[in-house]
């Protein structure tokens, strides 16, 4: 799925950030990855770019076990997320929710649904157009952290929101 | 040698390929011998058996092999070693020397002969109990010579049932979903193969990420859930397995999942999910209309209907944790029947009826278990991280699931049997998972 985001005034720059986050997204920023996070260092310093948003604003939210409601931690992030996205409404995203893989795989879609919910609705709540959001629930099937600790797990219960397109990252 | 004749030949039945017609009638036996194996018996001991190399058998069709191997892994038979054979059988049609067999200790024997009959392969077999110097059971197959593995389960089976007297579960095929590539970056396809992990067959190609598929009643079509990797909705699908044609059956705004086919196979059953809710409704396959069957502001999934199509069981947080619902098949009032420590979910109705498997979590062990439909008698069959997502055997006395370890490792599939003593890896190529298995196909269609 494309993302509706370049529109012409954009421009090239917005263009060049968008790819190379397109590389660099799936490698999580926080370290869990193999380091493999791509270039485009000078990307987040364009103020409305889509490498602006995940590395100055945080494009995730994380969630306690088995937990749906929103931490001090996770709505002080969704509350730079809806200002953000409020100065920028060019953007229509998709919330992806997503649950550790200590559950039973159906529960956990549910799960996922439920935490992409919640912040679509804590976002809706600080003015961001309905129709500007999508949810998506990947279950356990789309983890960034893989090990068999908390360390991992603390990490894959999250919900992205994702305005970048490259879905399940 | 003790003075036996041959009883005057075997039933004959005619097998078709793979998904085709089959012709079965019950067994006739010989007169009832002592030779049994008591299922609910205390200290139990799987019974010596010996089971020779068919007559004629070639390199192509090693029937017996796939005999004993199914009957070891039932965990009910203890094949006697070939080093250990007394006798070579080289003439089908003479009786064994019921003395030798017994001194190396074989209560069961069985001998077979396979034989190319016009283009066709024929394959006779017989089951001696040793000790009585008494055929039990003789019969005879005809079928295309690819289906030679059928005719082996067929014997199992056959084997299986004289000894005790429950119906088999080896002529039969599993569907689950073949997992290879690294964790974060899992590929997921719909596979088949036999019980026993042979003729495996990818069903879908990488355009999805696909899970917990089940079979239709007669196995001819899979219902499943797909994310289509070019993004877009996860949907429930139907596959038509002959065809290869697949089609969306829960088209609906939000994720729809967790598919189940209705008994008599003319409903699917789902969860569909909105505003953050699952609840449960059932599509008519012919009208495609949907009957809402939960109301809940919480998570109603994993349903699974009652074999005489009655009620359904699901798992359902409605009380605060995963627990265990019985309702009535058109909706109505659920009453809970898991009460014991931790949480209940994947719950999955035997075909006999008398069982309701289950996962559950306590701490950080997932357990697969069963329960009564009433909720009583829970036992806990094996637990471990992280265990998950019972299904039947077509003859409701052994289980298969997926044992996953986590980190780097990935998915494989066990069968356990339901007293818990039995437990066998079941080979796949990669790593799998969502185990769900298909009926005896002897008795679709």
């Amino acid at each position: 799925m494309m993302p509706t985001v370049l529109s012409p005034r954009v421009g090239k720059l917005a263009l060049a950030a968008f790819l190379a986050l397109s590389v660099g997204a799936c490698a999580s920023k926080n370290g869990a990855d193999d380091g493999s996070l791509a270039g485009g260092a000078g990307s987040a310093s364009t103020p409305g770019s889509v490498q602006d948003f995940v590395v100055n604003v945080g494009d995730r939210v994380f969630f306690e076990t088995d937990q749906t409601g929103l931490t001090a931690q996770g709505q002080a992030t969704l509350d730079k997320q809806a200002q953000w996205l409020n100065r920028y409404p060019r953007y229509s995203f998709v919330i992806e929710g997503n649950a550790d893989e200590r559950g039973t795989r159906e529960y956990n879609f549910a799960l996922g649904a439920r935490r992409a919910e919640t912040v679509r609705n804590y976002l809706a709540a600080r003015g961001v157009a309905g129709n500007r959001m999508r949810t998506i629930s990947y279950g356990k099937e789309r983890p960034v952290a893989v090990c068999n600790d908390i360390s991992c797990w603390s990490q894959n219960r999250r919900a992205v929101t994702n305005i970048g397109g490259t879905p399940g990252s | 040698m003790n003075h036996f004749k041959m009883p005057a030949f075997l039933q004959q039945y005619s097998v078709s390929s793979a998904l085709g017609a089959m012709l079965f009638v019950a067994l006739s036996t010989a007169a009832h011998a002592e030779l049994n194996i008591n299922l609910s018996g205390g200290n139990f001991q799987p019974m010596p058996i010996a089971i020779t190399d068919c007559v004629n058998e070639g390199q192509a069709t090693p029937v017996a092999s796939v005999i004993t191997n199914n009957l070891s892994r039932s965990g009910l038979f203890q094949p006697l070693p070939k080093e250990q054979f007394p006798e070579r059988i080289s003439n089908f049609d003479v009786p064994p020397q019921f003395d030798a067999w017994k001194a190396r200790g074989a209560q069961a024997l069985v001998t077979c002969r396979v034989s190319n009959d016009g283009g066709r392969l024929k394959a006779e077999f017989r089951l001696f109990d040793v000790f009585a110097n008494q055929q039990l059971v003789g019969q005879q197959y005809s079928t295309d010579p690819a289906s030679w593995r059928r005719v082996a389960h067929l014997i199992s089976d056959a084997v299986y049932s004289r000894i005790t007297g429950e119906k088999g579960f080896f002529d039969s095929r599993v569907v689950f979903i073949d997992e290879s590539g690294p964790a974060k970056h899992r590929r997921k396809r719909l596979a088949i193969m036999d019980q026993d992990g042979a003729n495996f067959k990818a069903l879908s190609g990488s355009d999805m990420l696909v899970v917990t598929p089940r079979f239709s009643p007669n196995s001819q079509e899979i219902t499943y859930m797909g994310f289509p990797l070019s993004g877009g909705d996860p949907k429930v699908y139907l596959l038509d397995v002959s065809r290869g044609s697949r089609e969306v059956v829960g088209n609906f705004p939000n994720m729809s999942f967790s598919p189940r086919f209705s008994p008599d196979g003319r409903r699917i059953i789902m969860s569909l999910e909105q505003n953050g809710n699952a609840n449960l409704y059932a599509m008519d396959l012919q009208s495609r209309s949907m009957t809402r069957l939960t109301t809940t502001a919480a998570i109603d999934t994993s349903p699974s209907y009652s074999p005489d199509g009655s009620q359904i069981v699901f798992e359902s947080d409605r009380g605060g944790t995963q627990q265990l619902y019985l309702m009535p098949a058109g909706g109505g009032s659920a009453q809970r029947i898991s009460f014991g420590e931790g949480r209940y979910s994947t719950p999955v109705w035997s075909p006999k009826g008398d069982y309701i498997a289950f996962t559950r979590q306590k701490g950080g062990s997932f357990g697969i278990g069963i329960m009564k439909p009433d909720g009583s008698g829970e036992r806990i069959l094996t637990e471990g991280f992280h265990n998950e997502g019972p299904t039947w055997a077509p003859n409701g006395r052994y289980l298969m699931f997926f044992r996953d370890p986590g980190g780097q490792g990935g998915p494989k599939l066990f069968m356990v049997d339901i007293t818990g003593r039995v437990q066998v890896q079941v080979p796949t190529p990669n790593y799998a998972s969502d185990p769900a298995w298909g009926p005896l196909l002897s008795e679709t269609r």
